[in-house]
């Protein structure tokens, strides 16, 4: 029976301490004819053919552990330090609970303590939360604080069109029932100064991506300037692997900061879990939804940490509560927790140098394809659009084929106005020679240079 | 002065961090390398530097801190802390589920996406019913989903006054406030006596609101650890006044081949993985909670979901999957697709039991009526009948031993090495102590704790000191939450701050 | 049975406010009562000088460790003062909650509902029977 210890003994020692003849007696309360259905479920499998089936079925997908990816647009493949998944796997760590019980918990809540910390240095904010589900349900909780500034009296939210198209569509998703209007990104082509003249007394706020969604490093003075003259709160969706080597979102003018903290020692593991963060300036501490860890003293005077500004969340406040979360990611904060320690102050600044020089290196060799050309309008991070010379799905079809290259992201899907545009993604992770090989992959691609039985790697 | 300032148990990581450390280091550049303009950089990085092994034991103490469920019984009620078994950590890290992308060709993860498609099946058999969604990443944003999917139904038949929902005062706290996050608006039924839907109640609550009734969200079994013996008629009345039933799944623990939520006639349900199907707690979070409904809310589930795009040509031959969104869907929940690495887990954990999936059940009954069994007698019991997965015990002798409250009982627990049952929850019980020990507990264990519960009980009247000055043997005391919410400290000081201080 | 203060010269809502009359100006705060049912107050949030309430609307919310509460006004009017000690202080509540726990000040209009309200007596009975 799998993880159940009972022996017959003492399922029978048992039943007679309750009084009952069979276990099946213990149901009598559902109604009968709805009692025991049938399940039907392939038969119970050891931790052997577990094991193996699982590991069978694995191996249908293209992995990055063997093949190269240039592919980002919101997950990304970076170096996860050999101690962070050592730490992740201490049952103490992810066997526990929610920690509600503080003189039973204080390792969960010093590790959050010092992850809100460093969410709060690296984005440049007073305050940060446990964390959120990703950085879109991050970005739809930042309206909720929004309009709660606002005491519900604005009712327009402007999103930038350079903001992950799955986050907006999250956030809509999210406020479907409520008073808000989403505006700003419904052309695709807004610029910053197209969203800064959009700010009225009615903006709850306005939130941009930094850097944006096709990688790149907009100016926001505009936009933070007609804000700051509206009373509107500016939002700013962010990369935290960026900010450890450009400046914070804090210090560009920012209210509230979000994003997705997969690239802080989490796997992309098809989607998730992942890790939204959320941090604040002072004045909306109180109005963030979710976990917030707080120092405080024990019985003795010893410093000890417990969950606090409880009153605001839903077991206690109900049909009142801003929001209805209940967890945290609690176990991907701690990954991140490790993970930034563990790479500390230069490890954090070099893993974003060593993006933006390959990044670099890639875009320009690219460049000088024929056929291909690199946007190169405004600075980049570690992401980059380039325009093909034939559809993009055709092009990474060809790339996993014959070199073992997963290719860029269609942005044709997204946006109507770039068809054949695909989004570069090039980290740490990526050697020069991974590189070079997308490079003469791409050459040949444009070439028609390739025939069904070629391949140029070896997996 | 110094003993002014509260000494921690373990340093902070800033505390510990030395100017120069580093703990990993990083390659040099291969590539020629691009300037930087400096006007785009930070200038400094408020970061801890410390050394590899500096880290392991800094994380490895604050480890030792913790109660867990390796560590010890973990009778959280409403929370399921079963055994998390350690070969689904093993499968959630293969590299072909762990490293793959989440926006890759379908032609590139068939596996994945075979993976959630048979997770897909299995928890609609288990649940009786139709459609699933598996996007939602924990409980309260699957009841989300639900609720959402409820408000859309109604919109999309032109039936668009329907905004209020019905939620029994036992309920957990997301109920109502997932409704008014959703833009609807909650009404509470009180509960009759033995803690069950007063029928009439019921009925006039829909009759009033009869035009407006967007449907009712229901605890099955209740969280008091009932069956709710008129399920069967509160779902008809209900479906009467032109409401939808979502039933909260958090304690389908208590249910497993033991009745299809779908087939008693609701409409809508979330599951918890990682409550029912053992996915780690993880010190909270991450979840995962599949949403699960009828053909009638099939269409607007949240997407997208997996689907066979393409049958095989031959028996032998597996099918193409892909993704489709449900064509009048509320929309997408989250970025990407969900949890995947909590489906990995769920996925092996049901093919360890297959169809000897209701002995979990099974057992996990027969645990929590043996504790009620034998606490019965010693600890007030506001129902006296039988109780699904959990019981709720009163954790108070206002004769014998006033002043002693539940929180007392459970802090004292912790003396005894066991993790507290949940305190004051459900509300409607006075003193509550919910207590759940799931069915991957021995009967040594529960006997063990069972023992210390019969000690409490008479440490209460003879020496009721020792429960409020505990707990006594955990790395700290009971702390001053009030201190924390009024002098908001949420992040350690600024390291520079640190280093001039001690100059 | 504690022995909660109910100063006479205010009246009281079944929702726990008090409420002060000085001409056309009302002052608001929560009753001893209250502030003993709730316990240690951690914060207080008030609305802004110059908004307008409505008779029935909120006020604020007031929050201890355990539980967070609304506060709610049975005459409406424009805000015309707040306590802003209480963002440093909310612990004043629980010490003086007729005095220095005083939450708004507002300017009305029609004084009318404070007669549905309790006097001192009918309150303190009021409380005793919960």
């Amino acid at each position: 029976m799998s993880y159940i210890p009972h022996t017959d003994a003492d399922r029978e020692a048992m039943l007679k301490a309750i009084g009952v003849d069979s276990i099946e007696a213990l149901f009598d309360a559902v109604p009968e004819k709805h009692r025991f259905p049938v399940l039907d479920l392939p038969d119970p499998m050891t931790e052997m053919e577990i094991a193996a089936e699982m590991e069978a079925l694995s191996r249908f997908n293209v992995s990055a552990s063997d093949y190269a990816i240039f592919l980002g647009a919101g997950a990304y493949h970076h170096y996860i330090p050999s101690l962070v998944n050592h730490m992740l796997l201490r049952g103490e760590f992810y066997t526990a609970y929610t920690p509600y019980q503080p003189e039973v918990s204080q390792g969960t809540l010093q590790a959050i303590f010092e992850f809100q910390t460093m969410i709060s240095r690296l984005t440049g904010m007073d305050a940060a939360n446990a964390s959120h589900y990703d950085g879109a349900t991050a970005l739809a909780e930042a309206v909720t604080v929004a309009m709660a500034a606002h005491r519900d009296k604005r009712q327009k939210v402007i999103f930038s069109p350079t903001i992950h198209p799955h986050y907006r569509e999250v956030a809509r998703t999210y406020h479907q029932n409520r008073a808000v209007k989403f505006s700003g990104d419904r052309s695709g082509t807004a610029t910053m100064v197209d969203l800064a003249d959009m700010i009225d007394d009615n903006t709850a706020m306005i939130a941009v991506q930094y850097p944006n969604f096709l990688g790149q490093i907009e100016d926001y003075t505009e936009i933070i300037k007609a804000a700051r003259a509206h009373g509107t709160l500016v939002c700013i969706v962010t990369d935290p692997v960026a900010c450890a080597l450009l400046k914070s979102p804090g210090e560009l003018g920012a209210d509230i900061v979000v994003g997705e903290g997969q690239g802080l020692g989490i796997p992309m593991s098809f989607g998730g879990p992942y890790l939204g963060f959320f941090a604040v300036k002072n004045e909306h501490v109180r109005r963030i939804a979710g976990r917030i860890v707080g120092e405080t003293v024990d019985g003795d005077g010893r410093r000890a940490y417990v969950m606090t500004l409880r009153p605001r969340e839903q077991d206690i406040r109900r049909e009142k509560a801003s929001s209805n979360i209940c967890t945290n990611q609690g176990l991907m904060a701690l990954a991140a927790c490790v993970h930034m320690t563990a790479m500390g102050k230069q490890g954090m600044r070099r893993v974003a140098e060593l993006c933006w020089h390959k990044a670099h290196y890639a875009a320009q060799e690219i460049g000088k394809l024929k056929g291909f050309s690199v946007d190169t309008t405004r600075p980049f991070f570690k992401e980059f659009v380039v325009t093909c010379p034939k559809p993009v799905s055709e092009i990474n079809d060809e790339l996993i084929y014959h070199f073992g290259i997963i290719g860029g992201y269609d942005l044709g899907k997204d946006f109507p106005t770039r068809e054949n545009q695909m989004l570069l993604c090039v980290t740490e992770m990526n050697s020069k020679d991974e590189i070079d090989m997308l490079v003469a992959g791409l050459r040949a691609i444009a070439a028609g240079e390739l025939h069904d039985g070629d391949h140029h790697h070896h997996h | 002065m110094e003993n002014s300032t509260p000494q921690p148990l373990e340093k902070t990581s800033y505390e510990l961090s030395q100017p120069g450390r580093q703990g990993i280091r990083l390659p040099d550049p291969d590539v020629p390398l691009t300037d930087i303009p400096a006007d785009l950089c930070r200038t400094d990085l408020d970061f801890p530097e410390m050394g590899e092994l500096d880290v392991v034991r800094h994380f490895i103490k604050l480890s030792q801190f913790n109660y867990s469920i390796d560590k010890g019984f973990y009778p959280l009620g409403s929370c399921t802390m079963k055994y998390n078994p350690k070969i689904n950590e093993d499968m959630a890290r293969l590299p072909g589920y762990a490293h793959v992308h989440p926006l890759q060709s379908q032609g590139t993860t068939q596996g994945a996406l075979a993976l959630m498609y048979r997770l897909q099946e299995w928890l609609c058999e288990i649940s009786g019913f139709d459609a699933v969604s598996i996007q939602p990443a924990a409980g309260a944003h699957g009841e989300f989903a639900g609720i959402l999917m409820i408000r859309k139904y109604h919109i999309d038949r032109g039936d668009v006054k329907r905004t209020k929902i019905l939620v029994p005062d036992s309920a957990h706290g997301t109920n109502p406030a997932t409704t008014s996050m959703a833009g609807l608006q909650a009404i509470e039924l009180p509960s009759d006596k033995n803690g069950d839907v007063d029928l009439d109640v019921l009925r006039k609550a829909c009759e009033q609101h009869k035009e407006e009734l967007a449907g009712m969200m229901i605890t099955v079994p209740s969280t008091l650890g009932v069956f709710e013996e008129h399920i069967v008629e509160i779902i008809k009345i209900v479906h009467e006044a032109g409401g939808l039933m979502y039933m909260d799944g958090a304690n389908m623990n208590a249910l497993l081949g033991v009745a299809k939520p779908g087939e008693l006639g609701f409409d809508v349900m979330h599951y918890n993985l990682h409550k029912t199907f053992s996915t780690p707690h993880g010190g909270g979070g991450p979840g995962s909670g599949p949403v699960v409904c009828n053909e009638k809310l099939a269409p607007f589930r949240p997407g997208p979901v997996v689907e066979i795009i393409e049958e095989p040509q031959d028996e032998d031959d597996a099918p193409l999957y892909g993704w489709v969104m449900p064509d009048k869907s509320i929309g997408r929940l989250k970025a990407f697709h969900g949890n995947f690495g909590m489906h990995v887990r769920a996925y092996a954990y049901i093919s360890a039991y297959g169809s000897d999936l209701p002995k979990v059940t099974h057992y996990a009954v027969l645990n929590a009526n043996y504790i009620r069994a034998r606490l019965k007698g010693t600890y007030l019991m506001p129902f006296d009948r039988m109780c699904g997965h959990e019981l709720v015990i009163e954790g108070h002798w206002p004769d014998k031993a006033p002043g002693v409250h539940a929180l007392d009982i459970s802090k004292r627990l912790m003396d005894y090495n066991f993790h507290p049952p949940t305190n004051y929850f459900p509300l409607i019980v006075p003193e509550a102590l919910l207590i759940e020990p799931t069915e991957t507990e021995s009967k040594e264990v529960l006997d063990s704790f069972i023992e210390a519960m019969l000690k409490i009980a008479e440490e209460a009247q003879n020496n009721p000191d020792l429960l409020h000055s505990a707990p006594h043997i955990t790395p700290v005391k009971r702390v001053d939450e009030v201190k924390a919410a009024k002098d908001l400290v949420l992040c350690c000081r600024p390291t520079h701050i640190e280093s001039a201080e001690a100059q | 049975m504690a022995n909660w203060k109910t100063p006479e010269d205010l009246k009281y809502a079944k929702s726990d406010e008090w409420f002060r009359v000085e001409g056309d100006v009302v002052t608001i705060g929560i009753s001893d009562y209250a502030q003993d049912q709730l316990s240690d107050i951690v914060y207080v949030e008030l609305p802004d000088v110059g908004a307008t309430l409505s008779a029935g609307g909120s006020v604020g919310v007031v929050e201890s460790v355990k539980a967070a509460s609304d506060v709610y006004t049975v005459v409406g009017g424009e805000v015309i003062e707040v306590n802003s000690q209480l963002e440093k202080e909310p612990e004043s509540v629980n010490s003086d909650p007729f005095g220095k726990g005083w939450f708004i000040k507002l300017r009305v209009k029609d004084l009318s509902p404070l007669n549905g309200l309790m006097n001192a007596a009918a309150y303190i009975e009021y409380c005793s029977s919960r």
